[in-house]
């Protein structure tokens, strides 16, 4: 169980985002890690892509199967954690650290719909409340 | 939903669970991964007691068995199994199966868990002209211990000498029912009996360390070992020699009639489809349902997994019977290259493509 850091914002499909600036960087939670089982491949974007919030991003698949992560907010992706490429099984070892999928620069006016996200707390008793 | 008797055992253990067909069955008790390496590599035990025995009793059990299977028990001696498929009038396949031979008016079938009714009706429908009795052991579980050090491990927890019991034969000492079959590809021993007593054998095994090991990597194994899973890889619309079974549809003996021979020998002959196995030359992960391309001809996935032995994406494909070499998979509209090989994969430790 990895403890959940308290500056993330997070959605109910279960992606994490992290503010830093203009920017976002994208993971999913530690739950979602744990409901896919080992992850042995990812599929990022491409940097320079540009997506509106809901669009399917990337792909986490694991032994069992294949999800979509879905970009939180609309913006231009401008960095991907390439590392994920040889090593995808830090997604379930490092969620919201290592195991991170992809940066988007966002307007100040897209990263305003980051307020209707859970925070941390909120997540964890809305999965509570789901178990 | 249904439990095994060894739910709780499970649950201490850590088990994430998943429904299958029913019955809440352990996935995975921590990694899918460790698990699948640890049956390669060292052994495992498994709980597969969802899966239903059937034992067949009477003076003409064998000349049912020889009527319903399409693989022929006749050939079979005391003390032996044999791995079939039963089919439908028209050769499309209800379930494939393990039958143990006793004697010839004494049989244990082994099938799987989600085909339960059809296999039950199927049975009771043709067994009402013979002179046999068909009775379903739900009282009875099943472990499977697998890996290469499993014929040493049980020797010495269960104190028994298993050199006289070969491959897809089997022994019975005291109350429980010990064969060499699996469905890993490696060496291992599936063990029938009563509850109580395979309580005792699984809580030694894991007091002694032996991993518990979850239907994720009973899936991974078997996809490896080149194995068919019912309801995946075949179903009722598939005949056997589509589905790499040819082999267990015997006509030697043309005295024997069985159900759908007529039609069999037909589909034998204009059959147009095979299963492969297949290996990604890509990044990705091959899974059920995706599209196989060459030129104009399509074929499809049938299971498709990320291999953690081989550390490569694998998967069963059925395609037309003239497609060989390589093709193209269709995985999120991107084409990518797979090669076709024969199966299987992995057998006893050793990669064999």
């Amino acid at each position: 169980m990895n403890e959940t850091p308290s500056d993330l914002k997070f959605l109910d499909t279960h992606e994490w985002i992290k503010i830093d600036d203009d920017a976002v960087i994208v993971g999913i939670s530690d739950h979602a890690q744990s409901e896919l089982g080992d992850v042995v491949f990812v599929e990022l974007p491409a940097i320079g892509d540009e997506f509106v919030s809901g669009d399917e991003a990337a792909v986490v698949e694991s032994v069992k199967a294949a999800s979509e992560v879905y970009t939180p907010l609309s913006g231009e992706v401008i960095e991907v954690n390439e590392v994920l490429e040889e090593n995808p099984e830090l997604v379930n070892t490092s969620p919201y650290e290592d195991g991170w999928f992809f940066k988007l620069k966002v307007t100040d006016e897209n990263l305003g719909s980051a307020d209707n996200m859970m925070t941390a707390d909120e997540y964890l008793s809305w999965l509570d409340g789901n178990n | 939903m249904n439990r095994t008797f060894l739910y709780g055992s499970h649950k201490i253990l850590g088990a994430k669970f998943v429904n299958f067909s029913g019955w809440e069955m352990p996935i995975h008790y921590g990694s899918q991964i460790n698990e699948h390496n640890c049956v390669r590599n060292d052994l495992g035990i498994f709980d597969v007691s969802h899966m239903n025995i059937f034992d067949f009793e009477g003076t003409e059990a064998q000349k049912f068995l020889r009527y319903v299977l399409t693989n022929d028990v006749g050939k079979v001696e005391n003390s032996c199994a044999l791995y079939s498929v039963i089919t439908n009038e028209k050769g499309g396949i209800i379930d494939d199966l393990i039958v143990y031979k006793f004697n010839n008016e004494n049989f244990r079938v082994v099938s799987n868990c989600s085909t339960f009714e059809n296999v039950k009706a199927f049975f009771e429908h043709n067994i009402k002209r013979f002179d046999c009795e068909l009775i379903h052991q739900s009282n009875l579980g099943i472990l499977a211990i697998q890996g290469p050090k499993s014929e040493t491990s049980i020797e010495s927890m269960l104190g028994l000498d298993l050199s006289g019991c070969k491959g897809f034969s089997f022994i019975v000492k005291n109350s429980l029912f010990i064969s060499r079959t699996g469905y890993t590809g490696e060496d291992g021993f599936e063990i029938i009996g009563e509850f109580e007593e395979l309580k005792k054998i699984w809580d030694l095994c894991i007091s002694k360390n032996i991993s518990p090991i979850g239907l994720g990597a009973r899936d991974t194994l078997r996809v490896e070992a080149g194995m068919n899973l019912n309801g995946t890889d075949m179903t009722i619309e598939n005949n056997p020699f589509e589905s790499n079974l040819g082999w267990v549809v015997d006509f030697n003996d043309i005295e024997r009639d069985f159900i759908a021979k007529k039609r069999l020998t037909e589909i034998k002959k204009t059959n147009q489809f095979k299963l492969v196995g297949v290996l990604l030359k890509e990044k990705g992960i091959l899974r059920g349902g995706q599209k196989i391309i060459k030129g104009n001809i399509e074929g499809e996935i049938t299971s498709g997994t990320f291999s953690p032995f081989m550390k490569k994406s694998i998967g069963l494909a059925r395609v037309p019977i003239d497609v060989d070499d390589s093709a193209d998979v269709l995985i999120r509209n991107k084409p990518l290259n797979v090669k076709i090989l024969s199966l299987p994969f992995v057998r006893k430790g050793k990669i064999m493509i």
